[in-house]
């Protein structure tokens, strides 16, 4: 009987100062085939229960699988994109195990044969301190499938526990999934959840400009265990806890950063860390423990039967290696250089989310500079006080070309120009209708200018004294007070020619 | 008239219906009579498809009246094991798990059957989930054998090997994972071909051991077994396990039917003391006559085929356990103890245990303990090694044969009830068919006379080297068209009626 | 070989999801092991050095292409159905959190 009351959390600063974390992730990553792993159901995300399935990924008695051969080189071109060895014959196994949303009862995987091993991806972490780049090491990438969907029904919860009963759409049966496990990650200090993060979000970019999976973490097309060890420092490797089903980039970190403050305070109790399957909470961000088994699970892998093994000549993983495209990271140390600005600057680009849209932005005809500054400042805050991605905001790049060109002819300047993607962000149309709404274009009648610049000249006589005493400098004061009467929606270099027109500098 | 119809070979009643001296209507009506008067006693059918089988054959006598050029088997009826899935017909595998299930799909089998017209008759009796080798472990009650109504008709297809020893269809669908073909064709008097694994498709065959099943033809002659080979063998893209390439000539080998300076290989360890005396005797007697016809028989040994038994008892139950998890009471068949308060876990063990009789549960234990960890390398892994030891051995004997023959199984047709409690009496009725499904190779059993001491049917077993099962029809014939002329007429006219 | 227990019986029958009776498990008891030491030969074939075969006729790279081909109407799928509701298979309550 276990009457020891649970320790708290240690205060996270505290915990990593005392121990040293070990990280490891799992990732699984839905393939975007068209057709499942191992029949030839779509794999369309959202359709009606039930719809997508056929002998095969029903498991109904006498179907037999075949392997999708496109999922199968996706797969190599991930292991490549993650600097692993193809493994040149690898075979499919049977996990045996049971549970109702898995149609055979048997997953169909890859045990000790993987077809991808020892690779690595070099992380980005952002730190105070700028850039740290840590090396994450790939022990193993291997293809499976996914299983169907599980809706817990009756009770009070909607959770498993305490639910009536079940029901089983097993549309998601049978797509492909490829499972990406990493070596342990030691060494990384306090900074141990932002590597965990800066990992998945990384391999996620990865996937997605290998034009390989959709990676939707929100729909679950990427899904993420995040394992956790502490130790003191110099001391062997402590035990692990692994969290489960870690589905947002943000959640990834929360959970580590709860496992390292929940570990460290069992070390400091004197108690032994328990090596156990842990749920993550996304409400409040804690971790809490599995039913326990009373006995390890025996998989029996065994060699799937109704599979042949895969060959992966050197001559094939050449041609899939000649497909890829360039790596996220290559591809960013390309556009800084390309653009010439710091490590600083681009960071702070990639934090915001905001280099594909930078990036397009550019590539549509608007200077680095520009691109940056919008989508980087009021665009970003406003994408911040939304809770969405830059993406999602009804600014579009097209927008921003528009208003690029209005400031460029004169019509209009950043003052005023924020306030069009004011107007777009309210739902006001795009930005010749915002302008037009708001009446924002810069008054470039020069007669209306020149009657502005009379009344001010007339009002501050102390002032055009000293301009035409060659003072000009003081015709800041007048190009204000034109400024303010035109309520800003004057170009202000016009209005000083025009002012300086009018009273030259006299002798 | 209609009993004259059933003792037609298939294809004398092809060539019949070719000639429209018969309709196919006509034919598959004399089988239906004939089921519905002897299968009361035989119980060979675990469900006849009388409406599906005439609207089948009466869609080929239409099309052959408009004209139409019909494949040579087309409106000769046929019987299927109750392992292969038929869209809308029970299938059963001889289980009660899967009462009253009706597959939504048809098994690549089926739809050749369909193709090419063959009226399906209807589902016949298996020991379930195909382990044993008698029949009496379907869920359904024993078949009884035709030659004696006391007797096994083997297993695991004495559904099939019966209805064709009963003259309730000229030909039938088996699956062989150990012998389930050929050792039924020996107890039953006629011909039961496993062909190479991978020549026909499994797609829809309810697996058994995915590595060791193979779907193979039962008929009354060799000839007739090379006609349906021809319909249901061939590449099918939804097997990954099925062959590509070409099906050897099979018809034209039992047309050939010419053993002249062929090198046949008679395999020591396959014949012995564990033997029947009279099923020795007719062995010794077709091995003259081979010599006799022209052969060079010579005793070749594979040592390993000692282990063959044991390792297929390891690699067997180990690919059941795994294949059969999917019998969980969740998608289809039955469901057992679901009060509302059992959890998942528990009512998939209640239906498991109430769905499966004694041996398969006895098998799904021995499969879940051989895989199990810290044993699989002493038990699996073990056992697929010796599997490659029986290949070396089958490739060291074809070095120098061209065929190899034993007798197909040990005894004939037992007593039922005499080994239904003994697991490895039963086994030991496979010993001499193991070897084969263990290294893929195709073989074929056929009637060579009966044994003095019982008067029931004996078996000889013919082997060849992988994917080339035209040798088994050319030997297969040639010993037939001798053994016939022998007799005066084929051995399953003896058949008591 | 050390013969199997009935507690590694009652294992194997909880891993396999069987509901064995107390007479069955004493039954598969003893006929396990009567089974198990009649393959033990197996294990005593020298075989070190032996590929192990898991295919009879081995071959590699058997694909389909990524092509998308009919299934199941939802009808046919849920016909065989012990249990539905709402187009789903309906399964008693769950207690185990799924392996990964
Ligand atoms: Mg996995
Ligand atoms: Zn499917």
């Amino acid at each position: 009987m276990n009457t020891k009351v649970t320790p708290a959390l240690v205060p996270y600063d505290d915990a990593v100062a005392r121990y040293e974390p070990t990280l490891g992730l799992e990732v699984h990553v839905e393939l975007g085939t068209a057709s499942k792993m191992f029949c030839g159901c779509p794999t369309a995300f959202g359709a009606p229960a039930n719809t997508q399935v056929c002998p095969v990924c029903l498991a109904l008695p006498g179907s037999l699988p075949v392997v999708n051969a496109t999922a199968v080189e996706s797969t190599i071109r991930m292991g490549l994109a993650l600097n692993c060895t193809i493994v040149e014959n690898c075979r499919f196994a049977r996990k045996n195990y049971f549970y109702p949303d898995m149609p055979k009862d048997y997953q169909i995987s890859q045990y000790d044969e993987p077809i991808a091993i020892d690779g690595y991806l070099d992380v980005e972490v952002p730190t105070s301190d700028g850039v740290e780049t840590v090396r994450v090491e790939i022990e193993r990438v291997h293809m499976e499938e996914d299983t169907g969907k599980l809706t817990h029904t009756g009770g009070a919860t909607g959770r498993i526990h305490g639910a009536d009963y079940s029901l089983v759409d097993y549309n998601r049966a049978g797509i492909p999934l490829v499972e990406i496990v990493t070596k342990i990650v030691p060494g990384t200090g306090a900074l141990a959840p932002e590597v965990g993060k800066a990992y998945v979000s990384q391999l996620r970019d990865l996937m997605r400009s290998l034009g390989v999976s959709d990676v939707r973490m929100e729909q679950g097309s990427l899904r993420c265990d995040a394992n956790v060890s502490l130790a003191p420092p110099d001391g062997p490797l402590g035990t692990r806890s692994e969290t489960k089903n870690v589905n947002s980039l943000r959640s990834v970190e929360r959970a580590l950063r709860y496992e390292i403050r929940r570990q460290a305070a069992v070390l400091d109790a004197g108690e032994k860390v328990k090596q156990e399957t842990r749920h993550f909470n996304e409400d409040d961000g804690s971790t809490s423990p599995g039913r326990s088994k009373e006995e390890a699970e025996d998989y029996r892998y065994f060699p799937e039967p109704d599979l042949m093994p895969v060959s992966a000549q050197p001559e094939w993983v050449e041609e899939l290696r000649a497909t890829l495209p360039e790596l996220p990271a290559a591809h960013r140390k390309r556009l800084q250089s390309e653009w010439g600005i710091s490590d600083f600057d681009m960071q702070s680009v990639i934090n915001a989310g905001a280099l594909e849209l930078v990036e397009a932005t550019v590539a549509a005809g608007v200077s680095q500079a520009a691109a940056r500054k919008w989508w980087m400042g009021e665009l970003a805050r406003e994408a911040n006080d939304r809770g969405v991605g830059l993406s999602e905001l009804p600014v579009t790049i097209d927008h921003i070309v528009r208003v690029e060109d209005l400031i460029s002819s004169g019509a209009l300047n950043d003052k005023l120009a924020r306030k069009v993607f004011e107007g777009i962000l309210a739902g006001e149309g795009d930005a010749d209708e915002v302008v037009a709404g708001r009446k924002l274009e810069l008054v470039s009648d020069d007669g209306a200018l020149l009657a502005a610049i009379d009344e001010a000249i007339a009002n501050m006589p102390e002032v055009v004294a000293k301009i035409q005493s060659g003072k000009q400098q003081a015709a800041g004061a007048i190009i204000g007070a034109v400024m303010k009467a035109t309520k800003g929606q004057a170009d202000a270099g016009r209005v000083r020619a025009l002012l300086l027109e009018r009273l030259p500098a006299e002798g | 008239m209609t009993a004259d119809i059933t003792r037609l070979s298939a294809a004398t009643l092809a060539a019949e219906l070719a000639g429209k001296q018969m309709s196919s209507v006509e034919a598959t009506q004399a089988c239906l009579d004939r089921i519905a008067e002897v299968d009361p006693q035989l119980h060979a059918f675990l469900y006849v498809d009388a409406e599906g089988a005439l609207a089948t054959a009466a869609s080929v006598d239409r099309r052959r009246d408009a004209g139409e050029e019909l494949p040579a088997l087309a409106g000769v009826p046929i019987a299927l094991k109750d392992v292969m899935a038929m869209r809308g017909v029970p299938t059963t595998v001889g289980s009660k798990i899967l009462e009253n299930w009706r597959p939504p799909y048809d098994a690549t089998v089926v739809s050749r059957l369909r193709e090419v017209g063959l009226p399906v008759l209807g589902k016949t009796n298996m020991d379930e989930f195909a382990m044993g080798s008698s029949t009496e472990y379907s869920a359904y009650g024993p078949t009884r054998n035709p030659w004696d109504h006391d007797r096994i008709p083997g297993g695991s297809g004495g559904g099939s090997a019966a209805a064709v020893a009963g003259f309730e269809a000229p030909l039938a669908i088996g699956t062989d994972t150990g012998g389930s073909i050929r050792q039924p064709a020996a107890v039953t008097g006629t011909v039961g071909v496993k062909p190479t694994y991978g020549a026909v498709s499994r797609y829809g065959l309810v697996a058994l051991a995915s590595s060791l099943d193979q779907a193979g033809p039962c008929a009354r002659s060799v000839m007739d077994a090379a006609l349906l080979h021809e319909v249901i063998a061939g590449h099918d893209p939804r097997d990954s396990t099925s062959l590509p390439g070409p099906v050897p000539d099979v018809v034209k080998a039992a047309r050939t039917a010419d053993v002249r300076g062929l090198k046949v290989g008679l395999v020591k360890e396959l014949n012995g003391p564990g033997y029947q005396a009279g099923v020795r005797q007719r062995f010794s007697e077709v091995v003259e006559l081979l010599t006799a016809l022209g052969a060079d028989v010579r005793e070749v040994s594979c040592p390993n085929f000692t282990y063959a038994l044991g390792a297929y008892y390891l690699i067997l139950p180990s690919e059941a356990s795994s294949n059969l998890a999917r019998f969980d009471g969740m998608r289809y068949g039955i469901r057992l103890g679901d009060d509302g308060e059992a959890n998942v876990e528990e009512v998939m063990a209640r239906t498991r245990e109430g769905g499966f009789g004694p041996e398969v549960k006895r098998r799904i234990m021995l499969g879940t303990y051989a895989l199990s960890s810290g044993y699989y390398d002493e038990f699996y892994g073990q056992a697929q090694k010796v599997r490659t030891l029986v290949q070396r051995d089958f490739a060291a004997a074809f070095a120098d044969c061209d065929v190899l023959i034993s007798p197909t199984c040990p005894t004939t047709a037992f007593p039922i009830g005499e080994k239904v409690d003994d697991p490895l009496a039963m086994y030991l009725n496979d010993i001499a068919t193991i070897p084969v499904n263990l290294a893929g190779n195709g073989a074929l059993s056929m009637p060579i006379g009966l044994a003095p001491e019982d008067g029931l049917p004996v078996g000889l077993q013919v082997i060849a080297p992988p994917r080339l099962d035209d040798r088994l029809y050319n030997v297969g014939a040639a010993v037939e068209a001798a053994l016939e002329d022998r007799w005066g007429h084929p051995l399953i006219e003896e058949a008591p009626q | 070989m050390a013969d199997l227990t009935r507690e590694q019986v009652a294992h194997l029958a909880q891993l396999a999801r069987l509901d064995l009776s107390p007479d069955e498990l004493d039954h598969y008891n003893e006929q396990l092991n009567v089974i198990l030491a009649a393959v033990a030969q197996v294990g005593e074939v020298a075989a070190r050095d032996v590929p192990a075969t898991s295919h009879p006729i081995v071959m590699t790279n058997v694909f389909r292409p990524d092509e998308v081909r009919p299934g199941l109407s939802r009808e046919d799928a849920l016909s065989g159905a012990p249990a539905a509701q709402d187009d789903r298979f309906r399964v008693p309550r769950i207690l185990e959190e799924e392996p990964s």
